[in-house]
């Protein structure tokens, strides 16, 4: 936290922004990031536990290698957000909120982004693909499984209805929201 | 820096600025940025470069213009000239022609629906012409990271004039007398929380702007956040010095990261002004403020349990009073207001009260700010007079319902609030006529359904929201709304039963009285008010097994209508559980027990054929033997 405070000695005010930060760091907060700011914030490792597992921005398992982002707030909601979603669960093979076992994709679910015009909205590592519909979301998969592989997207998957290539928007910072 | 030095640095922007000159304005709002409108932006100056005008135009990212369904959003300034979804491949035209010729591009224009006609400027656009936009409407002018733009505009003015000649107590005295209530949601008049707070002992206090905006399908904070962050900051210095606070916090939610970076960088650039700090514009008033990502909760928006939040706890809330104003963040005197509350203390103050009270009705002063969303043609940010009745939001402005379906609801207050029904569209947009029809203001989120969005499945959707925001304190809260969630999702599942709405009334009652904070008091609203609305539609669901809207997966049935069917293998290729049987050219089937309801087969059978079936309530069409 950039701010008059920050000079004062470290407390648990600075426990969120600590999470923040290794958050950022590593893709989830691992055990050795917990007892390091337990230790330097002068709480127990039970008081950062707790903190962290009630915010959904901070996770204790790492993210896949793709995150894939759905947008399930009531304007999406109502534009049928439920059907992308399913549908990408069918495809990935794994139910939102977790990651595949082979750590490729992180499947979320986000209370809203704000972009409600573009519902359905998906979000891939950061790539708005606004109105999406369930019939391309294979090809959405197969272009991130060539991406992996170092080839161009191979699926073909891109959005029909982008006026402009999807630029990257402001990154959605990967983790399922509601806040 | 000190007053006189602000309006010289003023006059000093303004006379180095040729207002005359050409102008693209590029809209940078969540919205456009989906739409890819950081390309559009840089594929303008580098064409204006390639052009050889850099001299002779202006290339500038803006805020948020509102008109989200649009994007991207460009707008040629001086002249207004208004162009809508432009693509990379317009910019050299728009470059040439517009800019260097001074032509309009015909192609670009927003046409209106009804008549087909082209509208060149922006004010002129059915969208803008009904909006009074005293708060969204320098967004278009501003880059939003550009302190000189926010200055040049008259920024800092309304602050440089309560520090210079103004008490505290008048301060107060003015935001009382523009009658402005708080636009979290509540309402509660913003000069009288003031005073409260300015009243309460103690020497250190502090004020703290509440833009953890986790409302589902609202964004107008966001928007001003990030396309106009001095004029929040501005009301928030404001407002410190009429309570007495000497240090602020602006609390973002972490999934708007843009605005994170742009009030970052707003709280910077005061800093180096002087706008913050120590003796604000030489006045002897210090006032600091810092930036606090929230971590996703959406609770956390409610007053108690932001503080708390900030203190570095779960964000749970606790018992008031003491209010915040007498004990608040580390048990000190703290004021809390919302985004649009702060931006609106900087217009007030700027304009004063009695052109604000001029403004809305007798208890809902001013203007505000909905998210229309959902089956809407005009998705987008308004800003409207209070007041304004719902037809004229939704028909007028909105544009009405996409496809032109019939209109069934719209739903405001979001999670809090309620769904109001088509019979009450003449109800004018005030705190008072919302709460009466069992909604609420909310922060501003207006989500318009129409015949395909089933009523039940929307407060099953809320209820599912609320019951996994539940921070858990509360018992009626945490259990309560898991009981009504898995009722509602029984009862869109075909298995509702006799006396399940009692139930959930009975329930609603229990969650009301027993919570603590907001979320659970108001939690039961989308059901209640759905009950009351809509009831034949719960009765459908529950004696019929039927979805009227046909949007309760359970309740469908996917049938093929054999004798419409070509047999063009579209379905049966779509079918991701090979339900679908059936050879070329000949009728397909679907296996009932195999499909699970998705309705890939529907969505895929030509517009032309139209043989999949979608029902609720009835058996699927026969096969017939072949």
């Amino acid at each position: 936290m950039e701010d008059t405070l920050a000079s004062t000695e470290p407390s648990r005010k600075d426990l969120i922004h600590a999470l923040h930060d290794a958050q950022e760091r590593h893709g989830h907060v691992p055990a050795e990031a917990i007892a390091a700011i337990a230790r330097r914030l002068r709480i127990t490792e039970t008081d950062v536990y707790g903190v962290l597992t009630f915010y959904k921005a901070f996770s204790l398992e790492p993210k896949g290698r793709h995150v894939v982002t759905i947008c399930s707030g009531t304007a999406c909601h109502v534009r049928g957000a439920a059907r992308i979603i399913e549908e990408f669960e069918r495809a990935l093979d794994v139910p939102a909120g977790r990651t595949t076992p082979d750590r490729e994709f992180t499947l979320e679910t986000v209370n809203c982004v704000g972009a409600c015009a573009l519902g359905p909205i998906v979000i891939i590592d950061g790539d708005y693909h606004g109105q999406a519909k369930a019939a391309e979301i294979p090809k959405l998969v197969e272009d991130c499984r060539c991406r992996s592989r170092g080839q161009a997207p191979c699926g073909g998957g891109k959005p029909e209805d982008a006026p402009v290539d999807a630029g990257p928007g402001p990154s959605p910072r990967r983790q399922p929201g509601g806040g | 820096m000190d007053l006189k030095d602000l309006e010289k640095l003023r006059q000093e922007i303004v006379a180095a600025r040729d207002g005359k000159r050409p102008c693209i304005t590029v809209c940078g709002g969540t919205g456009c940025h989906a739409y890819g409108c950081l390309k559009v932006a840089q594929a303008f100056r580098d064409e204006v470069r390639r052009q050889g005008l850099q001299d002779k135009v202006d290339v500038r990212q803006t805020g948020c213009h509102g008109f989200c369904e649009r994007g991207p959003i460009v707008v040629l300034q001086p002249r207004g000239v208004f162009y809508q979804k432009i693509r990379l491949a317009d910019v050299p035209e728009v470059v040439s022609k517009t800019v260097g010729g001074g032509e309009v591009i015909d192609r670009l224009l927003y046409a209106d629906p009804a008549t087909g006609e082209k509208i060149a400027r922006e004010e002129d656009v059915p969208f803008y012409k009904k909006q009074h936009r005293l708060l969204l409407g320098s967004n278009g002018f501003i880059d939003p990271t550009s302190i000189d733009d926010y200055i040049a505009l008259g920024g800092y003015r309304a602050l440089a004039k309560a520090l210079s000649g103004m008490s505290p107590d008048d301060v107060i005295a003015e935001a009382t007398a523009s009658g402005l209530r708080g636009r979290g949601g509540a309402g509660f008049p913003t000069g009288k929380k003031w005073a409260i707070c300015r009243r309460s002992p103690g020497e250190t206090k502090y004020v703290i702007c509440n833009a953890d905006e986790g409302d589902p399908g609202a964004y107008m904070d966001r928007s001003l956040l990030e396309g106009n962050p001095h004029s929040v900051i501005e009301g928030m210095i404001i407002g410190a010095y009429a309570i007495g606070a000497r240090q602020g916090f602006v609390y973002v939610r972490n999934e708007y990261p843009l605005a994170v970076e742009n009030v970052t960088a707003a709280v910077k650039d005061c800093r180096q002004r002087g706008l913050l700090g120590k003796s604000i514009l030489g006045s002897g008033f210090d006032f600091d403020l810092s930036i606090f990502r929230g971590a996703g909760a959406f609770v956390s928006g409610e007053e108690t349990s932001l503080m708390a939040s900030i203190e570095g706890r779960r964000a749970s809330p606790r018992q008031k009073p003491p209010f915040p104003a007498l004990a608040g963040l580390w048990g000190k005197p703290t004021n809390i207001n919302n985004v649009e509350t702060w931006a609106n203390v900087t217009w007030i103050l700027r304009n004063g009260a009695k052109a604000y009270a001029a403004i809305g009705t007798q208890d809902s002063k001013g203007t505000k700010i909905f998210a229309l969303v959902g089956k809407i043609n005009n998705t987008g940010l308004v800003e409207v007079p209070m007041g304004m009745k719902l037809r004229e939001i939704i028909f007028d402005i909105g544009g009405g319902i996409k496809g032109g379906k019939p209109f069934k609801a719209v739903q405001t207050g979001g999670p809090s609030g309620g769904c109001i029904p088509a019979g009450m569209l003449d109800l004018p947009i005030d705190y008072a006529s919302l709460a009466q029809a069992g909604s609420m203001m909310g922060s501003g989120g207006m989500i318009v359904m129409d015949e395909d969005t089933c009523m039940v499945d929307v407060a099953r959707y809320f209820l599912h929201f609320t019951q996994e925001e539940s921070c858990g304190k509360c018992v009626p809260c945490r259990v309560g709304t898991r009981q009504m969630a898995g009722i509602l999702a029984r009862i869109t599942r075909g298995q509702g039963e006799e006396g399940d709405l009692e139930k959930l009334e009975t329930l609603a009652k229990t969650v009301k009285a027993g919570s603590l904070c907001g979320l659970g008091q108001t939690a039961p609203n989308p059901v209640l008010t759905t009950i009351r609305h809509f009831r034949h539609e719960y009765d459908a669901h529950i004696r019929e097994k039927r979805c009227p809207a046909l949007a309760c997966k359970e309740l469908l049935t996917f049938g093929i209508d054999q004798k419409k069917c070509i047999g063009c293998l579209l379905c049966l290729k779509a079918c991701p559980v090979k339900a679908v049987s059936g050879t070329l050219k000949k009728p397909h089937d679907i296996d009932q027990a195999v499909c699970i309801k998705c309705g890939a087969c529907f969505e895929v059978c030509p517009a032309k054929v139209r043989a999949v079936t979608k029902t609720s309530g009835a058996p699927a069409p026969e096969k017939v033997p072949q």
